[in-house]
């Protein structure tokens, strides 16, 4: 039998002061960032906040700040420049908040062709979304996001104890929020895209609490005798090689499809990614002690299971 | 003693079936299949989305206001013609607003005759507090609104369909979404911005004539470089006598190249509109320039004629959306209803503007509010990298259960391969759009999809330790994970349902992967290596397992 971990026996509930304070600083992150988002001030892509985006993509090299200047000559000076270097790939992205009949597209392919016309390119992509698309697309991401936590509360629910459920739920607002946080650190655009892999993880993130929970359930039962921080550590070291071998899994997809995904996928990826490690650590170390804090005693968690 | 040979040929019988409703995705295999076999197989497989094979994607909003505005100026120039035609005096008849119409005139005993008219216009009625003893108010009806912007967008998704049918695109979706947007789809297309505006053209066209007795006519400048229309527009404004406008002429310096634009005072009503036509053929001219020739029904023919008759030696101009082509004088009666569009045009606009003239005007203008566009090399491009990523990804996978695992790992493999065979068959069977998040979704379930039966192996590894025999510990195993393997199922299903119920596109098709491949794996995981575990217990007595 090859094992990464032996039999082990890691105290995790003695670890949860140090785990809550560095999520509670992940959470505040990405409660700044809704907050942001929902001011309007945070780096929303253009499917969010209507705008323009064309990638050209050109047969030489091309330096990013003659690209700028060459937008900026053309009143194009607000425009956002991010470049693919290994295949001489330039996004260039124009938030507007006008209508789309001023044609940016066009316009920033004019310019091109005429500041540049030794290094010929095509037209990789092109997307114009106006304010009223982008209204509708925020309301129908935050309807699915709305549903989805419904969805997901209610069915731990029924199928746990309240408390599992909310501890469950928890952890993946968590998780979720951190990687916002991080986004928005980072100032990393949030996308369509982006906002679908955080849904994806919320569902990811809560199959791998859902495991740990199931056991933890089931050794409650077997040892009413042991005290419930001793029975959470329990559950969780039985389960520890499986957590960390199913993550390792879907890490291991998700290292290829961030590097060589492609730039479309990039973000995506790298989102899924950093939620899979999150949603990894946070069913040991925020959802099993939200189940210990829980006011009331040791018999309370049994009490319907 | 269990048996195994239902479950195997339950097993054969779903890769099969995958495989054949997978055959016509793949073109060079299917072209290949002998005549008799096709048409008892499926005929359409997976389709690419726009994002990969490259397209544009437009979200169009049907001005339905301007729509109303339109049908309302129209029965104000119909209201002129039946007061000419009887010979009532009204001073004037405007529209008034969005929606009324106001007829002023003179002599307060002509109200009577006047109320009378509204016999012939049904779809107004008389607004009773707005008039006075010498002005009419007539307001278009509730109904009427609605039954206009209804028919202006039914009637610009019957045009759109009309013109991309003669531009020839291969599988385009014209569809109506809510109450006034269109959404197009015209997928692998080459020339994105010909087709976009092919699309948004208005293709109105109007024979207008020349108002060549106000003095104005002659202070109008010559020509004007592009760019200055708002200016003479401005210099001009008050002084345009009632009922006419100015509108201009693009013209284009042969030996420069540089463009004009000629100014011309037009009479505002409209002689003749492109609903008359009948047909619309590009053609060359002396100098090798192409023009388009039109061709009128019976009754434009006649009316054409008419027209011409009446203003022989005068100059009509030739309009279409708001620009005039050009402004001839009319040289004689002109039968056999014919006319040429002529400007400086290239043989491919010319070729596009016939397409718009057959297909016929839109009811009102076009705004695109929504436009995705990728061009056919970005779309290789992601495939290439999909497939790409989904092998390097497949092949880490399979090479670490393979080592963490052994020989169980081995089993794993083959569900893993069983869900992807039956996930791109159940796609096919579906005929699902396969997106650029569609194949990420399809990376997804490779990672996910072993986790089911990482759960199972731990659980069997953890009968083993405490000392149980192979098959009971198998037995056990699966039983014991079961539960948490169908939870952590659903949990992720429910995310996937709430992404497909509110994505658009390209999440659709994330969506309608991941839903797919988890609910695909919670078989291929349970049943699928089990039976191989089966197969291996019921041949011989297993002593040790390989896990």
């Amino acid at each position: 039998m090859f094992e990464i971990l032996g039999k082990t026996n890691i105290d995790f509930m003695g670890k949860r002061q140090v785990a809550f304070v560095f999520s509670g600083i992940m959470v505040f992150l990405g409660l700044v960032a809704v907050a942001q988002i929902s001011r309007g001030a945070a780096n929303l892509g253009i499917d969010f906040a209507g705008g323009t985006a064309v990638q050209l993509k050109f047969d030489q090299p091309i330096r990013i700040d003659q690209a700028r200047k060459a937008l900026d000559a053309h009143g194009l000076g607000d425009a956002e420049l991010q470049e693919f270097v290994q295949e001489n790939k330039l996004l260039i992205r124009v938030k507007t908040s006008t209508t789309i009949e001023e044609k940016v597209a066009e316009r920033v392919v004019a310019v091109f062709s005429q500041e540049f016309p030794s290094n010929r390119f095509v037209v990789d992509s092109s997307t114009e979304i106006g304010p009223t698309i982008g209204k509708k697309l925020q309301q129908d991401a935050l309807i699915a996001i709305l549903i989805s936590f419904a969805g997901i509360v209610v069915y731990i629910a029924a199928r746990f104890e309240l408390r599992f459920g909310i501890a469950a739920a928890l952890a993946t607002f968590h998780d979720v929020l951190a990687v916002l946080g991080a986004f928005y650190v980072l100032n990393k655009e949030i996308t369509l895209l982006v906002v679908t892999a955080l849904l994806t993880l919320a569902g990811y993130s809560l199959t791998d609490t859902i495991v740990v929970f199931d056991r933890i359930r089931e050794n409650l039962r077997l040892r009413r005798r042991d005290d419930i921080a001793t029975v959470i550590n329990n559950g969780i070291n039985q389960v520890l090689s499986r957590t960390i071998v199913t993550s390792l899994t879907v890490v291991l997809v998700l290292i290829p499809l961030t590097l060589a995904g492609g730039e479309v996928l990039h973000d995506f990826s790298l989102a899924l990614l950093w939620g899979v490690i999150f949603g990894t650590y946070s069913s040991v170390f925020v959802a099993s002690p939200l189940l210990l804090i829980w006011p009331g005693g040791p018999g309370r968690l049994l009490k319907r299971a | 003693m269990k048996r195994v040979g239902g479950r195997l040929a339950l097993l054969a019988f779903m890769v099969v079936t995958s495989f054949i409703f997978f055959l016509p995705s793949y073109q060079p295999l299917y072209r290949q299949l002998p005549d008799w076999l096709k048409p008892v197989l499926p005929n359409k497989g997976i389709t690419l989305g726009l994002d990969l094979q490259g397209g544009i994607h437009l979200v169009l909003e049907v001005e339905e206001d301007r729509a109303v505005e339109i049908a309302v100026d129209r029965s104000v120039a119909a209201i002129q013609d039946l007061l000419v035609e009887k010979k009532i005096p009204v001073e004037s008849v405007k529209r008034t607003g969005f929606t009324r119409i106001t007829l002023s005139f003179q002599n307060a005993d002509l109200k009577d005759q006047i109320q009378k008219l509204l016999d012939d216009f049904p779809s107004f009625y008389e607004v009773e507090s707005a008039g006075d003893a010498n002005t009419v108010v007539w307001e278009l009806r509730e109904g009427e609104i609605k039954r206009i912007k209804d028919s202006a967008i039914n009637q610009a998704l019957e045009t759109i369909r009309n013109r991309i049918d003669q531009f020839g695109v291969a599988e385009p979706l014209i569809q109506r979404q809510g109450l006034k947007q269109i959404v197009v789809q015209l997928p692998g297309i080459k020339e994105p911005k010909r087709a976009k505006d092919l699309i948004k053209e208005t293709a109105l066209l109007e024979f207008k004539m020349l108002d060549e007795d106000s003095k104005l006519a002659f202070d109008l400048p010559q020509r004007i470089p592009k760019g200055k229309e708002e200016e003479v527009l401005k210099q001009f404004e008050g002084k345009i006598p009632e009922g006419d406008e100015i509108l201009f002429e693009r013209v284009v310096d042969k030996d420069s190249g540089r463009e004009f634009r000629i100014p011309y005072l037009v009479k505002k009503r409209v002689m003749l509109a492109g609903d008359v036509l009948s047909d619309a053929r590009v053609a060359i001219g002396q100098f090798n320039d192409p023009y388009v020739s039109v061709t009128f029904d019976a009754k434009g023919a006649r009316e054409f004629e008419r027209i011409t008759a009446e203003n022989v030696k005068k100059r009509m101009a030739i309009v279409l959306d708001n620009t005039v082509y050009s402004a001839p004088v009319i040289q004689e009666r002109i039968s056999g209803g014919r006319a040429q569009i002529t400007g400086a045009f290239t043989m491919q606009e010319a070729n596009d503007l016939a397409i718009v003239l057959r297909a016929g005007a839109l009811p009102a203008p076009l705004k695109i509010i929504q436009d995705l566009t990728v061009g056919p090399s970005l779309g290789q491009d992601s495939i290439d990298k999909g497939i790409k990523s989904t092998l390097f990804a497949g092949a880490m996978v399979v090479l670490f259960m393979v080592v963490y695992y052994r020989l169980s790992g081995v089993i794993a493999d083959f569900a893993l391969a069983l869900n992807l065979i039956c996930l791109i068959g159940a796609l096919a069977a579906l005929n699902a759009t396969l997106t650029l998040p569609g194949i990420a979704g399809i990376i997804l379930t490779i990672g996910m999809g072993v986790d089911s039966n990482v759960l199972i192996f731990e659980r069997i590894r953890e009968e083993l330790r405490q000392g149980k025999p192979v098959r009971l510990a198998v037995d056990g195993g699966y039983d014991k994970a079961l539960l948490t393997i169908i939870d952590s199922h659903v949990t992720t299903l429910i995310t996937g349902f709430a992404l497909f119920l509110f994505g658009t596109g390209p999440i659709k098709g994330f969506a309608v992967t991941l839903c797919l491949g988890i609910a695909i794996n919670l078989f291929t995981a349970l049943v699928g290596t089990k039976v191989i575990f089966d197969f291996i217990n019921q041949r011989r007595k297993v002593e040790q397992l390989s896990i």
